[in-house]
């Protein structure tokens, strides 16, 4: 009963006090606001190249080709070899006649060049559960007698890989930095709001006050304002994603880099936006509190 | 049964200037003191401690049991819910009513919301403002400004008043006014006070217990005191 007392009697003065200093709020507000839109920017940019880097990792097939002169039933025997492996995720046996039924499909070209004996060599088409051990994977099956050549798009899949390691580190760096700005910007305009009530403070301090109900209405109130200036961003970043994602329908560049489809993704983004709000509103205040609390 | 008791106090400040020296002293429950000193004797730094505005350097001071030299910055409220106090500058909140500026004391500890009433208007009662509850601190002389704030120091039923010059910005005819509520307070609801002071009238017509301090000693601890200049002059 007492603390919802005090919590109700919080509540009001935070609210009074956002709206007595509003031009300063005002100013706090729209810094954070700025702050979680390019906050919520990078997310989405971060969450996207995961999501295709994910599909990518996925993607990747190692093509081992076989001896001219394998049989079917060494075919068989390879397969379940390399199927017993610890990296690999499945194996699947593309035979040569079907390797050309495939070429000649993709190109006409092809279909008129292609002799009658077929030319070509049986295959295995083979994923791996660890991206990151492909190449152990690969050194493995090349030692097998009958491989006779292995390929994985070697430098793309690294190239790549590199990449979007590289994109997300930049994309944490920028955020992490914003974060910090707002967290000072925010200590700067509750000390404003605290100076401005320095005299109430005092005075509550001495007439027993304890130090946790002088400080919550200032958290609450730095809250408030994380809660009003995430408002913006939420708006531009959810709506935004919506309309850029059916101009893009689904992909950017070419079919092969998909986009996150818009939900639940966006109402993610959307609570990892408000917290983000909250979290650095609440942390500031605290902070620019603290100093006022001794003796 | 002593209420507070001092034992070798000693408060040195961060710049070296040494404002108490060797300080001990009894006060009893009910007690009405005067403490007396003139600029730099200590004697607000006395009152400072007593209230753990500052800590003293070395020694002990205990208020109803509670060892206030000890107390930490984050329990210090548990003290300051003991006590009342009362400044030579009032310190009234100007944009809240008498009333308001009484009750807040309350609300801040999170009290009901009957119990203030009953206790704010008690309070107020008690140091005759009744007639001005809904008025606001800038619209009341410094006396009744002062009576005010009086009523916010007492409302929580403090045991110990301490009051830091309560007279200092006031009139003799309002200073008057001031101790002889303070005089009721302690007779009527036996709260001990404390009160410092530099108006030698006011002491030496009350014959009070009179704490006299000189370069933060000591100088006097009489039971039914004065102010007297000779005893100053002759240490």
């Amino acid at each position: 009963m007492r603390l919802l007392r005090m919590f109700r009697r919080n509540v009001r003065d935070a609210f009074k006090s956002v709206s007595r200093n509003f031009s300063l709020s005002i100013a706090s507000i729209s810094c954070i606001s700025i702050t979680l839109i390019v906050v919520g920017l990078s997310l989405l940019l971060s969450f996207n190249v995961n999501n295709f880097a994910d599909t990518i990792k996925k993607d990747v097939t190692i093509v081992a080709f076989l001896d001219k002169e394998t049989t079917k039933e060494e075919l068989e025997n390879i397969k379940n070899k390399i199927q017993k492996m610890d990296n690999v995720e499945s194996i699947e046996i593309k035979t040569k006649d079907e390797a050309k039924e495939e070429m000649i499909k993709e190109s006409e070209f092809v279909s008129l060049t292609m002799p009658e004996e077929n030319p070509l060599l049986d295959s295995y088409l083979i994923k791996v559960t660890d991206i990151e051990k492909i190449k152990d994977t690969v050194e493995e099956i090349k030692n097998i007698e009958s491989i006779s050549a292995i390929n994985y798009g070697e430098q793309m899949v690294d190239k790549l890989i590199s990449a979007f390691d590289l994109i997300q580190k930049i994309t944490i760096i920028i955020v992490a930095i914003l974060i910090l700005v707002t967290v000072f910007l925010i200590i700067n305009t509750i000390k404003l709001t605290i100076f401005s009530r320095k005299r109430e403070i005092s005075i509550m301090r001495l007439v027993g006050a304890s130090n946790l109900t002088i400080k919550v209405p200032f958290v609450i109130e730095g809250m408030l304002i994380g809660v009003l200036g995430s408002i913006i961003p939420i708006g531009v970043i959810v709506y935004g994603y919506v309309v850029f994602y059916e101009r893009m329908e689904g992909h950017i560049f070419s079919n092969i880099i998909k986009l996150i489809e818009p939900e639940p993704f966006i109402y993610f983004i959307a609570l990892f936006i408000l917290g983000i709000g909250i979290l650095v509103g609440m942390i500031g205040s605290g902070r620019a509190v603290r100093k006022y609390l001794k003796v | 049964m002593d209420f507070i008791s001092i034992k070798h106090a000693n408060k040195i400040y961060k710049n070296g200037v040494t404002a108490i020296y060797d300080l001990s002293l009894k006060i009893k429950k009910g007690d009405f003191v005067f403490i007396i000193g003139g600029s730099g004797s200590g004697k607000s730094t006395l009152i400072k401690m007593l209230y753990r505005e500052e800590r003293p350097t070395s020694g002990e001071i205990i208020i109803g049991g509670l060892n206030v030299a000890k107390l930490r910055n984050s329990k210090v409220y548990k003290l300051r819910r003991k006590l009342g106090i009362v400044f030579q500058d009032y310190r009234l909140l100007p944009k809240l009513t008498v009333y308001e500026n009484v009750a807040f004391a309350l609300e801040v500890i999170g009290a009901k919301k009957e119990e203030i009433k009953t206790k704010t208007l008690k309070a107020i009662d008690l140091v005759g403002l009744k007639s001005k509850t809904r008025t606001y601190p800038t619209e009341l002389s410094g006396g009744e400004q002062q009576r005010v704030a009086i009523a916010r120091a007492i409302v929580n039923n403090p045991k110990l008043l301490i009051c830091d010059e309560p007279t200092g910005n006031l009139d003799p005819d309002m200073s008057k006014e001031i101790v002889d509520v303070l005089e009721t307070i302690n007779r009527e609801v036996g709260t001990t006070i404390i009160m410092a002071t530099h108006d030698r009238e006011i002491v030496n017509a009350r014959k009070r217990h009179v704490i006299m301090l000189k370069d933060g000693r000591l100088i006097k601890d009489n039971e039914k005191g004065t102010y007297d200049n000779e005893i100053v002059e002759n240490v």
